[in-house]
Parts: C-alpha cells; structure tokens; sequence
C-alpha cells in the first residue's frame, strides 16, 4: 500500500537541487543534497538552511488558551510573557512523553498561542488535544487549529546565521528593519523579508535544532519558495548550503538534543531524558504531573547518557550497552560524529552505569565494542 | 574492468569471473549506484581470507554516517583475498568502483549463485526502477 507522501511548499526545490527525497513520518523530504558530512560542517562553520515546514505548527486562540496549554504542557504557561518560546513535553498520565514541543507566547496574535510539534506525532498530538479541550471545563472559550499546511518554516543555523539573515529585512515607512542581534535565545518577532517594493511578513526566532547560534522562520507557504531562494542566495555567498535531516540529525546528535521516537516515547519520562528542566512541578497541575513528582525523586530509573567509541564501528538505535557482559541498556542514537571525528551514541542504562568516565560496551551486530561515558553535549559551540 | 562486462546481484554487489589454474575466482565489488547511494562512507569492515561464505550471505559490512549496509557474497566459496587498499583509502570505493575498489575475491565453490546473477542492461534497468 503507498500513501501520497506530503509535500512541503519547497518541494520542487529540493528535487531540482538534487535533494535525496525520503519519507519521514509521512512527508516527501530531502535526506541529503550533497554529503551529510559536507552539510554538517557547513552548519558548523558558516551557515545551514533546513526547510523543516514538515514539522507540526499548531495554534490556540481565545481567553482560555493560556489555562488550557497549562493543563497539558510540563511547562508552565501562565506566566510566558508576549514573544517569548518554551521548550517542553506533552506527557500522558503515567509521565510518557507523547511528544516535545516549543510554545510561542503571542504568535500569531497577542493572546494567542502557537505549538510546534514533531512531524511523526503531530496527528497524535491534535488528537490528544481535543480529547483534552472536550474535558476542559472553559471549552467554550478555546479554539485551536493545524495550521501546517499554511505555514513553512525554515532554521538558519550557524556563526553567520545573523550575518546573512540581517541584510534580508527591511523597515517600512516610520518602522526600521528588525535587529536581529537583539532577538534573545528563545524569544521572536515579526519582521519583513525582502525588498521594499516585495517582502514579506515573517516570525523569526532565536531557536533551533543544531547546537548553532540561529533563527527559525515562519512564513505564509506560498511566499516559502521566494524567501528560501533569498536565504540560500545569501547563505552560499558565505559558504552556506541547504541542509537535509541527515545533517540536522548529526548536527542535533553533537548537541544532545533529544529526538522523539529515539531518546524520547511514551515509555520514557522527562526525567529520566535529563529534561527535568523542562518540568515544572511547583504549585501546578498538569497532565502527567503527579507521575512525574514520583519519577522526579526516584533514583532507580535509566537515564539517558553520552557514550563515545574508540573504533569506526557506529552504534544504532537498539544496540545493547554491556557492563562486564551483563546488558545494562540500550543505544537510542548513534553516528559518526562529523566534527568529533568519532563515533558516539546516547544510550538509555542503568544508573549504576552512568558514572562519567566508565567503561562500557556496545555490541554492535554481534560484536561487543569498547565505549566511554561522556558528558554531553558531546559538542557545544564556542560563545564569545 | 567496463561495468558492461560484469554481472550483478539483485543487492548491488558486481562479480567479475576469472580462471585461475583451472580453479573459477569471483572478484566481486560494489557498484557505483550502490557507492553513491551510500555516501559519507566511515569504514569497512573486510571479510577475513580464508572463510567460507554461502551464496547470498552477508561477509562484508559498510559504514557510513547514516546507516551500516551490508555486502553479500553473490557465490558460495572460500574468500581468498580481500582488498586491504580500501581500510585507509574508503574513496576507493567511489572514485574506482569497478577497478580499484574492488572488495573481496572468492574462489567458487558452487557455480549455481551466478545464475541468478543480471547482465549490465538488466542492472541498469533496476537502478532506474529503484531510484524512480
């Protein structure tokens, strides 16, 4: 059986630009347009564009969708302030993870609410949604929609994101252009990209998926194709390059960054992923919370670590981890390390096994390798 | 060696057949649409002279970022030489998929694998179905 795989608004773009297209979690998209490695350190060292408008963009409107949000987020959301992001979990009863998930205070509209979801549960996630909002006792007073086939988005990442993207807005009349150096990490902000005489109303923000200095953009779908031409034009005159998932997930991979369906499901919880930052127990209920104040003291789960490999045998997701041959968990992300030179993986183990520094082995296809537990990120960028 | 004279298998992999001492020897490799399908190539991990390998089964395993593939031997045979080049010059693999980046070589002991082995036309024909 095949399903019409969707397609984002640059689709064209990326077959015509040699783009490797593969299904991901439904949609048409480019694993690669050059080499994963090339894209990578591209992204490292000058500038990366990933079209990620496959990823679930979700709104919420009226009165009640503060409250509402604050019921099924680990984060709190009545005290998120107008432009500001929370990164944070979706979590059902038990403390599983449903899904992680950045929340927009004030886009598209003050009072409103914007969610962006992963692409493989994003109609898991609109269906738990209105199961919540028929419970919720000021339905009457909440809308919410799926607003990702009308809205693209793209990340900009890398040391001359700011660079390039600058020089790309424009003010209008009595308003000067956006400064984007004055974007905080995790806030945004509506801006104009183009020229005078054609631009465009975009949010961009200060996030991303990468490890990188960055901005995310959203924009109206059927402007996608003129803004990333201007973006991909300025990011090649520093060396920059359109990016595929291969390089988003090495790239997310140095960082730490979690990734559903890998480090993160329905079976793990928040803390245990090394998310307790992301929950917040105090003075508020929330679906999920009353499992993760028990998860939250409870010292004898796996958790999630870094391990690094001497060899060039890469460990994938679902290798056993052994400690004197005695399996104490398992890979849920592994892959030759672009800018390490090495393999690493992230691994679930237990806690005896987590120690910094410890010894330990990863059978890859049959054959036990040695691996080192390191902190993580196993890569952050230098900030000056 | 012109790909237009080698037979391949279903899994990518090129077989070259030779007589040497009236004993049959397959020198086999990876074709250049599996090589470039691969990309960002990490390691090989080279099967070892001297095993015995059925027709069909996994002896060679190729890294690359992205994933671990696999190489089956298309016959059945002793390996009798594996091209040590490859461990420290992976572009080999790339850059001369049908000459120097040759994998292994297996002296046959079973002939029946070859059958089942294509022409160039039909291999291209099935890269292009493949990559459709």
């Amino acid at each position: 059986m095949t399903t019409e795989l969707l397609r984002t608004p640059l689709h064209d773009w990326h077959v015509a630009h040699g783009g490797r297209m593969v299904d991901f979690a439904g949609w048409s998209m480019p694993v690669q347009y050059s080499s994963i490695v090339e894209e990578h350190h591209a992204t490292r060292n000058a500038v990366g564009v990933f079209d990620i408008s496959h990823m679930g963009r979700l709104q919420f409107f009226r009165p009640a969708a503060t409250n509402f949000l604050d019921t099924i987020v680990t984060r709190r959301v009545t005290d998120m302030k107008r432009y500001q992001i929370r990164y944070g979990l979706i979590c059902n009863e038990d403390g599983g993870i449903l899904d992680d998930v950045l929340v927009y205070s004030g886009l598209p509209s003050e009072g409103a609410f914007s969610m962006v979801v992963n692409a493989s549960n994003r109609e898991k996630i609109v269906a738990w949604l209105s199961k919540q909002q028929s419970a919720f006792p000021n339905k009457q007073f909440l809308s919410f929609g799926d607003n990702t086939l009308y809205i693209a988005m793209f990340a900009v990442q890398g040391p001359k994101a700011l660079e390039i993207l600058q020089p790309l807005f424009v003010g209008y009349e009595a308003t000067s252009a956006v400064d984007l150096a004055a974007i905080p990490y995790y806030r945004f902000t509506f801006g104009w990209l183009g020229s005078q005489s054609n631009n465009h109303t975009v949010s961009v923000s200060r996030t991303g998926y990468t490890g990188e200095d960055g901005f995310e953009i959203m924009c109206n779908s059927n402007e996608a194709a003129d803004i990333w031409a201007l973006v991909i034009a300025a990011a090649n005159r520093v060396g920059g390059m359109a990016c595929g998932l291969g390089a988003r997930d090495t790239l997310r991979l140095e960082a730490a960054m979690p990734l559903y369906g890998h480090e993160l499901s329905e079976t793990i919880n928040p803390i245990q992923a090394g998310l307790g930052f992301a929950v917040n127990l105090k003075d508020r209920r929330f679906i999920g919370s009353e499992a993760l104040a028990r998860f939250a003291v409870d010292k004898s789960q796996p958790v999630r670590i870094g391990l690094e490999l001497a060899g060039k045998r890469v460990p994938r997701q679902g290798c056993p981890v052994l400690q004197n041959d005695t399996v104490v968990g398992e890979v849920t992300s592994g892959t030759f390390s672009p800018t390490l030179e090495k393999p690493i993986a992230m691994a679930y183990v237990q806690p005896a096994a987590q120690a910094l520094g410890m010894k330990l082995q990863i059978d890859i296809r049959g054959t036990q390798h040695p691996a080192t537990v390191m902190p993580l990120p196993f890569y952050s960028r230098k900030k000056d | 060696m012109k790909p237009e004279n080698l037979l391949f298998a279903k899994t990518h992999e090129w077989v070259a057949v030779t007589t040497e001492g009236g004993q049959k020897v397959a020198t086999i490799g990876l074709s250049q649409f599996a090589v470039e399908a691969l990309t960002d190539l990490v390691f090989i991990e080279l099967p070892k002279v001297g095993r015995q390998v059925a027709a069909e089964e996994s002896f060679c395993e190729v890294e690359s970022v992205k994933a671990v593939s696999d190489v089956y031997a298309p016959v059945a045979g002793e390996v009798i030489a594996a091209n040590d080049q490859l461990a420290d010059n992976l572009e080999l693999l790339s850059n001369s998929p049908y000459e120097e980046g040759w994998i292994a070589r297996i002296k046959i002991a079973d002939e029946a694998g070859l059958k089942n082995l294509m022409d160039y036309a039909a291999y291209q024909k099935q890269c292009a179905e493949e990559s459709h």
